[in-house]
């Protein structure tokens, strides 16, 4: 069973409409894992039907008594991120702020402080429209993207492609260069960088694929709008020639992909001309890479 | 007044509207640009301007001592993050993992765990006229951006007090680095495109923002592609959109080549005249 | 010498877990006494970071001669597990616990 990553450091490359048509094309190989979990929006082309969902906790955040609070300011003292407000004379932690460390809990005299477990988020099992299963998640309001919720994503997935018997998990990851991009790599066999030939999408793709290279894993390289600026096009290529990164394909700049997005299709279930064959080729290439590996 | 340009969705368009406007605005006086978005920041490939000030950008980590430590083991049992261990005879401190609360230093018995400033990332101020840019990167492998958020707002504070208007561009999504970034801001303005995607994230960034009690505002970017989800929703909602810029090719051209675009688009300079419009009528401070 | 396995099952059939911080078990052998048991370390998937130094930790109790892994252990466990004297072989991540073990008898795993 082998796994692949595709990750763009820049928003808006076009990242989930290309893992959303892998996935479409893998058809039964193939398990999902969303994995961009603060903005995820694969289900809004894939179908799923959430079958099982499940609270996800992580971090704690402070809460104090004020029965027992004696207001000693002691808690307030020790709290390195003003977390402890006074609010009409009374010691108030803002959950936005606290950082939940749980400092002021073990230096409280009279013990008024508890550390609750946050419920940050759901994750989901669904099956979707081409009968196989993926795994997505929504973090909430404010949570701290640790790259928690993304394992768990990527570990349902895998264990459901172990038990299902599935060639493959493709993972949609997530943006920046961070805990949930270090997550969402974690364990790939090889990555696909999705990018655009623009100064902030060449620029971006430097960035994360730095966080790639210390991961030691294969990538290749998909250059998207392609046609949109030869020139940093071709700085693109030449940086991917220089580090050993596979050209997978360039792909045109092309409407249709905002087109199928808005009907709630993968741009290789809108397209039957040259995208479709474009992306299909890249799907069957990534996929002889991985499987010789 | 401090203006925040967010997002849910990443790539719509918020280093595009936020230089644009920032320059725009700086033909007639000064303005403070602030590019928050310290995983990725893109603001310093269109503004470009004379380097003032660098600086390296550190937080605090503890650092272990043997001389007096008695491996009591209490700094890993204090430590919430595990970024403290205690392995056979010695004390390990992985600093990614650190927060920075002090507990660990704080509470040794023998002060075996100094406090010691780890360098997070690069902090940049460069000036162009009447526009100032500060720009913060974090370095690769750190994995935590709100720090580095958080001392470059102080930064911004401190140095541009007098300032009368900021622009901050934040980091797209919905969790912490994104409350940290807009937090102190006045306004926040979303920025969106009118597809679904764009509509998914834009309610999540408006649940956000309601959530932080900010005042915001919506400017719907390539304008003319997707449908009118997004303009219903904000209709429905009660969330003002106060532009609409049009998709064209020729936008994303001059955008892939680092330019910017307000010179050589009239219908975009016409979309930031109505932003700024709506920025100095300021009727928006009254609504709560 | 006392030999660990990162797997995903708890007997000599079960598949290696490629990945060390954050492996299901761990499945220990004695050669010189010829005893087998293993670990569950299932529950570092509350963790949200740290789990490298955290199963190192744990790996640590027991002592080991020789680890036997998948991938490797990431950078915060590798730091870790340089504080002790163990030796370290990758590459057996596609294969059975049993596998892994003949594959390192014969010296057919990198070390680490």
């Amino acid at each position: 069973m082998k796994e692949i990553v595709v990750i763009s450091g820049k928003g808006g490359t076009g990242k989930t409409s290309i893992t959303a048509s892998f996935a479409t094309l893998g058809g039964r190989d193939v398990v999902v894992a969303d994995c961009d979990v603060d903005a995820a929006d694969m289900h809004l082309l894939l179908e799923p039907d959430f079958k099982t969902a499940e609270d996800f906790y992580s971090g704690e955040i402070a809460e104090i008594d004020q029965d027992a609070c004696i207001q000693c300011g002691k808690c307030a003292e020790v709290c390195r991120f003003d977390a402890i407000p006074v609010i009409d004379g009374k010691y108030i932690v803002q959950s936005l702020d606290c950082e939940g460390c749980g400092y002021c809990a073990r230096v409280c005299p009279v013990e008024a402080i508890a550390m609750n477990l946050q419920n940050v988020g759901e994750w989901y099992i669904s099956t979707i429209k081409t009968g196989s299963s993926m795994v997505h998640a929504r973090l909430g309001i404010g949570a701290e993207n640790s790259g928690k919720l993304v394992a768990k994503v990527k570990n349902e997935a895998k264990r459901i492609a172990e038990e299902q018997n599935r060639e493959l998990v493709i993972v949609d990851g997530s943006p920046g260069i961070g805990c949930p991009v270090v997550s969402s790599l974690s364990g790939a066999n090889f990555v696909v960088l999705v990018t655009e030939p623009t100064v902030s999408g060449i620029h971006d793709l430097k960035r994360v694929y730095q966080l790639v290279r210390k991961f030691g894993i294969k990538a290749g390289c998909i250059i998207n709008k392609a046609d949109l600026n030869d020139s940093v096009a071709a700085q693109i290529r030449e940086f991917l020639n220089e580090n050993d990164i596979v050209h997978i394909v360039d792909l045109p700049y092309d409407e249709s992909f905002t087109e199928a997005m808005t009907r709630g299709k993968t741009i290789v279930e809108f397209d039957k001309g040259e995208l479709y064959t474009l992306i299909r080729k890249s799907w069957e290439s990534i996929k002889d890479i991985v499987i010789s590996q | 007044m401090k203006i925040a340009i967010a997002s849910g969705k990443g790539g719509t368009g918020k280093t595009t509207l936020s230089t644009n406007l920032a320059a725009y605005l700086a033909e007639e006086e000064t303005v403070v640009l602030t590019d928050l978005d310290v995983e990725e920041p893109n603001s310093g490939l269109f503004i470009h301007g004379n380097l003032i000030n660098q600086e390296d950008k550190y937080k605090m980590v503890p650092q272990w001592n043997s001389e007096k430590c008695i491996l009591c083991g209490d700094c890993q049992k204090v430590c919430n993050f595990h970024a403290v261990i205690r392995i056979t005879d010695s004390i390990m401190v992985f600093p990614q993992l650190c927060h920075s609360c002090y507990a660990c230093s704080e509470l040794c018995p023998t002060g075996s765990l100094p406090m010691i400033p780890e360098k997070m990332g690069e902090l940049r101020e460069y000036q162009s006229g009447n526009l100032h840019f500060v720009e913060s990167k974090l370095d690769i492998g750190q994995e935590q951006a709100v720090p580095l958020i958080a001392q470059t707002l102080r930064y911004v504070d401190d140095k541009f007090s007098e300032a009368e208007l900021g622009i901050y561009d934040s980091p797209p999504g919905t969790s912490c680095p994104v409350i940290e970034a807009t937090k102190d801001a006045d306004l926040v303005i979303l920025v969106t495109e009118p597809t679904p995607f764009g509509l998914h994230d834009l309610k999540l960034a408006v649940e956000t923002m309601r959530e932080l009690k900010k005042l915001f505002a919506v400017v719907v970017n390539r304008y003319g592609i997707g449908n009118d989800d997004v303009l219903d929703y904000c209709r429905t909602e009660s969330v003002p959109v106060i532009a609409k810029i049009p998709n064209s090719k020729r936008i994303a051209r001059l955008y892939s080549q680092g330019k910017l675009l307000y010179t050589e688009i009239p219908e975009l300079k016409a979309q930031l005249d109505k932003i700024i419009d709506y920025l100095r009528d300021q009727s928006w401070r009254a609504a709560s | 010498m006392k030999i660990v396995f990162t797997a995903k099952g708890a007997n000599w059939e079960s598949a290696i877990d490629p990945r060390f911080g954050r492996t299901d078990y761990f499945f220990v052998y004695n050669e010189e006494s010829n005893e087998v048991s293993t670990v569950d370390n299932r529950a570092i998937a509350e963790t949200a970071h740290g789990a490298g130094p955290q199963t190192a930790q744990k790996l640590f109790e027991l002592k080991p001669d020789v680890l036997i892994t998948g991938n490797g252990p990431g950078g915060n466990a590798a730091r870790v597990l340089a504080q002790g004297n163990i030796k370290i072989y990758a590459g057996a991540g596609d294969m059975t616990v049993k596998d892994a073990y003949e594959a390192y008898k014969k010296g057919e795993l990198q070390e680490f």
